[in-house]
């Protein structure tokens, strides 16, 4: 099923004002749903290869896969399975990839990458995520977070160490406690959420909710959710305008219509059967 | 390392390097920190530090615990912070901190955090107790004074240390590395204010309305028919077509899909109506 008339996507990364090297990676395709986000990390460039691989192995794997058919298999009830143990699979995989380029090559010793994936399907979205890129979605111009930060401050705050207000002050905002590649296991968080025709979505490295606050990410997504390239510039913009002191990379998929995956008796008996 | 200097009536008595994971402050003598005072409750307090942050919690002392003259249960304690304890003062002292701030760039890089390096923090267990376990050896900042394999840019780290940075102004540097990014509706950046600015209508039925840019963005236009957007960004005010056929006319010229820069008394037309754009000064 082919779903790029129900998602409309649109990507922006930038370096920041400092850095010069840009080790975010995002990749997406509406074709099939996906949408990919990476911020690496890793001496040198390092965090770049880690980043690329981890989106690369993912959208190529995942186009792979949907193409030949899984897509269908995702309808229902079972899909919520399907979509997750796929998901977690390839998340394996390219924390493998990046593993072992770490392990085999000196100069990427050591490197490791955040991730969010996003797939779309049958109404609905599953997110997959490690470390501290996060998920935001904007329904009825209200902007929620989706997932919660694998980094040591958010462990502070939900210990009630530290407030969310004095996590602004925090020396400990770099530190994530999971990241794809630096182990030879990792352990993705993955949930499902329903999506509805208006949703916007919101992929980000923290170089972006670091440098903008909420609010503003809000606002700038209601003023301009009728134009999702301009949107994204802004958004980067916006960080590069408060300092852009790291890299920036957003991912915007706006849901246009329903795009509930077809329930014919064939499609429900070629599900059945690959069970 | 941070430091507590402890003193009383202004006069200092000691200084207190904080050495370890989990330091106890009280009148008895097993404490780290003994004050022998009776205003002090036996363990009155607690300084519990993961890397280079350092918290205080009271431990439900008598007499309770002041930091900067306001009572406390619990506290992330900054740089020149002052606690209270009966009649003693302990001034918390942590210059690391202060050239980390100087130097955001080296020191923003996100690092991982192996499990087991820092001792978990769980939900709902006191700070204090999930601590104990760690062995005082570890207690310093890891990543900054120890090279650390599983800190992947420990070194870059290391680098950004250097004493440019230990010698800009510490109030300055703070104020702009840490408060700017979330105060990103003010229309301060690399301290630089932008000047209030105006669209006054001047056709149409909402003729001589006037409409403050205060937001950093501003939208204008029919949504469905055509929409522009005025984005109030450190270099000025900039104009930039959003939605709709027909793109907004800066002064009588029709812009692109760029952002446009506006000039004072430039006048826009959008949606067939006219409006200029002027600073309020």
């Amino acid at each position: 099923m082919n779903l790029s008339q129900a998602l409309e996507i649109a990507t922006c990364t930038d370096p920041g004002m400092v850095r010069s090297h840009n080790e975010d990676s995002v990749a997406a395709d509406a074709s099939i749903g996906v949408a990919v986000l990476a911020d690496g990390m890793g001496g040198y460039n390092a965090g770049e290869v880690a980043s690329g691989m981890a989106t690369t192995v993912l959208t190529t794997e995942l186009q792979h896969l949907l193409a030949s058919g899984e897509a269908a298999a995702m309808a229902g009830a079972a899909g919520r399975e399907r979509a997750e143990a796929m998901l977690r699979a390839e998340i394996a995989k390219a924390n493998t990839s990046i593993y072992q380029a770490a392990q085999s090559q000196p100069q990427y010793a050591g490197m490791g990458t955040t991730l969010v994936v996003a797939l779309f399907y049958d109404n609905r979205v599953t997110v997959a995520h490690i470390g501290d890129s996060r998920v935001y979605r904007l329904r009825d111009d209200e902007l929620v977070q989706i997932t919660k930060d694998h980094s040591l401050l958010q462990e502070q705050i939900d210990s009630g160490m530290i407030t969310a207000e004095q996590a602004r002050f925090s020396q400990n905002k770099n530190l994530v406690t999971r990241a794809l590649g630096i182990d030879p296991t990792v352990d993705a968080e993955i949930r499902e959420y329903e999506t509805q025709p208006g949703d916007l979505w919101l992929l980000c490295s923290d170089g972006l909710n670091d440098m903008v606050s909420d609010e503003d990410i809000a606002m700038t997504l209601q003023a301009l959710a009728s134009n999702l390239p301009l949107a994204a510039q802004q958004l980067v913009q916006m960080a590069n305008d408060n300092g852009g002191r790291d890299n920036v990379s957003v991912v915007l998929v706006r849901v246009v219509r329903d795009y509930a995956a077809p329930k014919g008796l064939l499609a429900r008996l070629f599900g059945w059967l690959r069970h | 390392m941070a430091k507590f200097i402890l003193s009383m009536d202004g006069l200092v008595l000691k200084e207190i390097p904080v050495s370890k994971e989990r330091m106890t402050i009280g009148r008895k003598p097993h404490n780290d920190i003994q004050i022998d005072n009776l205003a002090v409750s036996g363990e009155h307090a607690v300084v519990v530090t993961i890397l280079n942050d350092s918290f205080l919690e009271d431990l439900g002392s008598t007499n309770g615990t002041l930091v900067n003259g306001q009572p406390i249960k619990k506290h992330f304690l900054q740089h020149n912070d002052v606690v209270e304890l009966g009649k003693y003062k302990l001034k918390y002292v942590n210059e690391q901190a202060q050239q980390h701030r100087a130097a955001p760039q080296d020191f923003e890089k996100t690092m991982v955090l192996r499990p087991g390096q820092v001792p978990k923090v769980e939900p709902g267990k006191p700070a204090s107790e999930s601590q104990q376990m760690r062995a005082p050896g570890v207690s310093q900042p890891v990543g900054v004074s120890q090279p650390n394999p599983a800190l992947s840019e420990s070194q870059a780290m290391r680098a950004g240390q250097g004493a440019p940075a230990a010698s800009q102004p510490m109030g300055v540097s703070q104020q702009v590395s840490t408060s700017q990014p979330m105060g990103a509706s003010q229309p301060v950046a690399g301290g630089k204010q932008v000047p209030p600015a105006a669209i006054q209508i001047l056709t149409g039925a909402n003729a001589g309305r006037e409409l403050e840019l205060v937001k950093p963005l501003t939208t204008l236009g029919k949504p469905g028919v055509q929409v522009a957007v005025i984005t109030r960004r450190p270099q000025g005010y900039f104009i930039t077509h959003v939605e709709g056929a027909t793109f907004p006319v800066v002064n009588g010229k029709a812009l692109d899909a760029q952002a446009h820069a506006l000039a004072d008394h430039d006048v826009i037309e959008l949606a067939g109506v006219k409006m200029e754009f002027f600073f309020k000064t």
